[in-house]
């Protein structure tokens, strides 16, 4: 019988034991004894979210394939076991063995989000690894991170050994087998990072050396040793047909955020909305083919016995597939009890019928993002969404029995007006009016709901708009409250509803995502102060943080409301990430004169990602 | 066709609470390739039935669920498809064909068995004494108990809810009333006894595993305890 890190009295006074237990299906079982590379994958929140999550999985299988290496799971411990675990000295430890995460050889921690980077601390911390990289040892796992923050990865620059720079199935590989090299000549820490440095994709921010001007502003960035390349190019995989997706999901015993089978069916996105980083930095699009996707989709559904399956890509809808996958999983499933769950589709017919026939109309609503409430600010951000377009699908939508409509937006967009605020109410409103336009009232199943949420927004490296100023928390709650008093004008107020996003978490959102390293020395003194679990509201201590920004001495407002110039040298300059700096400032002059920017499909843009060799820069021209 | 399934829940099963247990035999069902029944409209859910819940920390040897299928392999078959798609801890160790008109486990269970004892750092210090005055406590012809209920706590009398109870070298054997009519934890057993002997009983001294659940298939008050696995045939 399995042997656990947690005594029976801790597992039992603590919430949701199956957070730290392991044994769900599929989990890989390898003696640790016989591999030559322990790796501990993290993901640094609870299990619920880190469980559904599909990149660490795919990670997993690809690791755990090599039969020299056991990769097994750590997660965040919630803030109860984290209590225990201080109180009486336990060090955090893996699901599969259970073993203490510092004898492992690496600690893989992937990075989804900033308001995750206290529990990158806690991790280390309760793991008895010192926090910086310069305090390691040579029994310390080598730290390494990857995931979309590790595009900007300098506010997290001392705590890591390695960053990794792009998709994880291209060069990790060779970093192992580097690593195996180091290990069997019996090399140090230093001469693997060393060896590490040159594989593409991988950054180790000890090789490099920042120095600034005078008002904060990074003057050099270079390399400090010899051999090291000023610049760190991502790594894509350029057919993504050539790499294996997940063919054992785990399936966790407690209910997890995506408890069911989550299919990608491609990678990047055409559209090029300006404020979108995941829209910029995974180009190109690259699909899947059809035939790839049936064979996962079966293959996944039967080994899990999850009885849904979810496509996930940012913008479903452009998939040039859609229809006959989705006709694939209706005749295939569907009479198997098996639920079809499409997220990100744009409303329009073809997708209001994929609808109504896997989802009850009666307890589903439709979600539009039109993310700006005028034509003018949706030009400026580059969403190709028109309120002709909206108000279409809604119409649709209501013949077809919906009467539930939920609508995305974003407050503080550069160039925003009391014009464009006001529009979210208008737009709400209009969608309302058309419910009961549309619908006699003899057919009318009770009152139509809209709900309307804007979420602020942030401007994050490598888009268009990594140069705009951001709002002030003030700024942000005043545009609020300008949506909604403008709702309460409206003539359908009672079918309307509207809400908004925590200010202050999104302030410091904006410091995280267009840090430096000297904002590492804030992190790490909010967490000695306590900041933990900062993504969940109720856990989320502002004070902590501004206080810990006055202890070191940092100006929020200068990573957040400054407009940057175009001839600043950014934190992140160093990585190319395929867009080049000459099309983003393209791009955020265009934005400036409400210019739209055709998708990959319409035309070439010139972006830069055509150099990785693959996906929609390249489709009908074979 | 009813079916009924025996399984054990081990090890660090234990950890794993009822509601997510169910969940985990869902998929079961559909991984194993089970032919089972699902009930009508828009989401459809597969008929099955759990015996009665087993509380998060407590092991068994003798868990139950009932299912509805279609059509099915022989019994050999079907454990072996099912075994081989469970985890470590989780076993099936009968599949047997219920009658027609057979009540559910759920509705039929009376009583259960089970085997408890004090983690080490727990033990009693006079297992001796313990012993003897414990058998002597039972002697008695009623003994009262606070029992928490929804509309606050009531007081009862457990001594006919306690079926049998043997006490041997750190471990008490226990045959209890289980079931929706009368319910009875072995905990409260030991507790009802330390309370009466002016000793506490510490959260998580007690080690426990339920043994089996049984149906009283007994008339005019007379009892007659039957495994719940004995109201079903093995399928050839």
């Amino acid at each position: 019988m399995r042997k656990l890190a947690l005594s029976d009295e801790i597992l039992l006074s603590i919430d949701k034991p199956a957070r730290y237990i392991g044994n769900e299906l599929n989990m890989v079982v390898k003696n640790p004894g016989m591999v030559d590379i322990r790796f501990a994958m993290c993901f640094p929140d609870v299990y619920e979210i880190g469980m559904s999550h599909m990149g660490i999985q795919i990670l997993y299988e690809m690791f755990n394939r090599r039969e020299d290496v056991y990769c097994e799971r750590v997660f965040s411990p919630w803030t109860d076991l984290d209590a225990v675990m201080r109180d009486k000295n336990i060090p955090l430890f893996s699901l599969e063995s259970q073993d203490p995460v510092k004898d492992f050889d690496f600690l893989g921690i992937t990075l989804q989000y900033e308001m995750c980077y206290t529990n990158i601390l806690q991790v280390l911390d309760l793991s008895h690894i010192p926090l910086r990289s310069k305090d390691r040892s040579e029994t310390d796992p080598i730290v390494i991170g990857g995931g979309p923050c590790a595009y900007n990865p300098e506010p997290l620059a001392p705590f890591f050994d390695l960053f990794y720079i792009g998709e994880g199935e291209a060069v990790y590989d060779e970093l192992l087998d580097a690593y195996k090299k180091i290990k069997q000549i019996g090399g140090s820490r230093e001469e693997f990072l060393m060896l590490a440095a040159v594989i593409p994709g991988i950054y180790v921010p000890a090789f490099y050396d920042v120095t600034y001007h005078d008002d904060g502003t990074i003057d050099t960035f270079r390399p400090n040793r010899k051999g090291i390349l000023p610049i760190v190019k991502k790594v894509v995989i350029s057919d993504v047909d050539t790499v294996k997706y997940i063919e054992k999901p785990l399936v966790p015993f407690i209910k997890v955020t995506q408890d069911r089978v989550v299919l990608e069916i491609q990678r990047g996105c055409i559209r090029g909305c300006r404020f979108c980083q995941a829209g910029n930095v995974y180009r190109p699009l690259r699909e899947h083919s059809l035939e790839y996707l049936k064979d996962y989709a079966s293959k996944m559904l039967k080994i899990t016995g999850h009885e849904e399956i979810s496509l996930s890509s940012l913008s479903s809808s452009d998939y040039s597939q859609l229809q006959e996958l989705v006709t694939f999983l209706i005749d295939e499933f569907k009479g198997k009890g098996v639920n079809i769950s499409l997220p990100s589709l744009r409303i329009d017919a073809f997708s209001l019928d994929v609808m109504s026939k896997v989802q009850d109309v009666k307890k589903s609503s439709l979600t539009f993002a039109p993310e700006a409430g005028s034509q003018r600010l949706r030009d400026v951000i580059n969403k190709g969404l028109t309120e002709e377009a909206i108000i279409r699908g809604a119409a649709e939508a209501f013949h077809g029995g919906w009467n539930r409509v939920k609508l995305y937006f974003m407050l503080g967009l550069p160039t925003e007006t009391v014009e464009d605020m006001e529009g979210i109410a208008l737009l709400s409103e209009k969608v309302a009016e058309t419910y009961y336009d549309e619908i006699p009232k003899e057919q009318r199943r009770g009152k139509v709901q809209v709900v309307a949420s804007s979420s602020f927004f942030v401007p994050k490296p490598f888009t268009p708009f990594q140069w705009a100023a951001m709002c002030t928390k003030e700024e942000f709650l005043e545009r609020a409250y300008i949506v909604k008093n403008k709702f309460r004008e409206m003539l359908n107020f009672k079918s309307l509803k509207y809400n908004w996003h925590e200010a202050d978490l999104t302030v410091l959102e904006g410091v995280l995502a267009r840090g430096d390293r000297k904002i590492a020395d804030v992190l790490e003194e909010a967490y000695r102060q306590g900041a933990l679990y900062d993504s969940w509201s109720e856990h989320f201590h502002n004070d902590i943080w501004l206080k810990a920004f006055e202890t070191c001495g940092i100006n929020m407002d200068f990573y957040t409301t400054r407009e940057r110039s175009l001839t600043e040298t950014f934190p992140w300059d160093f990585i190319d990430a395929g867009v080049t700096k000459e099309f983003l400032i393209r791009e955020w002059k265009l934005a400036g004169r409400q210019v739209v920017t055709p998708n990959c499909r319409q035309q070439c843009s010139g972006c830069g990602a055509k150099e990785f060799g693959g996906g929609v820069c390249y489709e009908d021209k074979n | 066709m009813k079916i009924r399934i025996k399984f054990t829940k081990q090890g660090t099963m234990k950890f794993i609470g009822h509601l997510d247990l169910m969940r985990f035999f869902q998929k079961v069902m559909r991984k194993a390739d089970v032919d089972i029944c699902y009930s009508e409209g828009f989401s459809p859910h597969q008929i099955m039935s759990f015996a009665a819940p087993l509380g998060v920390g407590l092991t068994s040897l003798g868990e139950y669920v009932d299912i509805e299928v279609n059509s099915t392999g022989s019994t050999t078959e079907m454990l072996a498809r099912i075994n081989a798609v469970m985890v470590e801890g989780i076993t099936a160790t009968a599949y047997k064909k219920l009658p027609d008109h057979a009540g559910s486990a759920m509705s039929m269970v009376a009583a259960a068995d089970y085997t408890t004892s004090f983690r080490t750092e727990y033990e009693p210090e006079d297992g001796k004494t313990f012993s003897a005055s414990f058998k002597e406590f039972l002697e008695n012809d009623e003994i009262w108990v606070k029992k928490k209920t929804k509309k606050g706590e009531k007081d009862v009398n457990i001594r006919p809810m306690i079926y049998s109870l043997n006490i041997g070298t750190n471990k008490i054997l226990m045959q209890l009333a289980t079931g929706s009519s009368a319910n009875l934890k072995p905990e409260m057993v030991v507790r009802a006894y330390l309370d009466a002997a002016g000793q506490e009983l510490a959260e998580f001294a007690m080690l426990i595993q339920r043994e089996d659940l049984y149906a009283d298939l007994g008339m005019d008050g007379q009892r007659r305890l039957v495994p719940l696995s004995r109201l079903g045939e093995d399928i050839e």
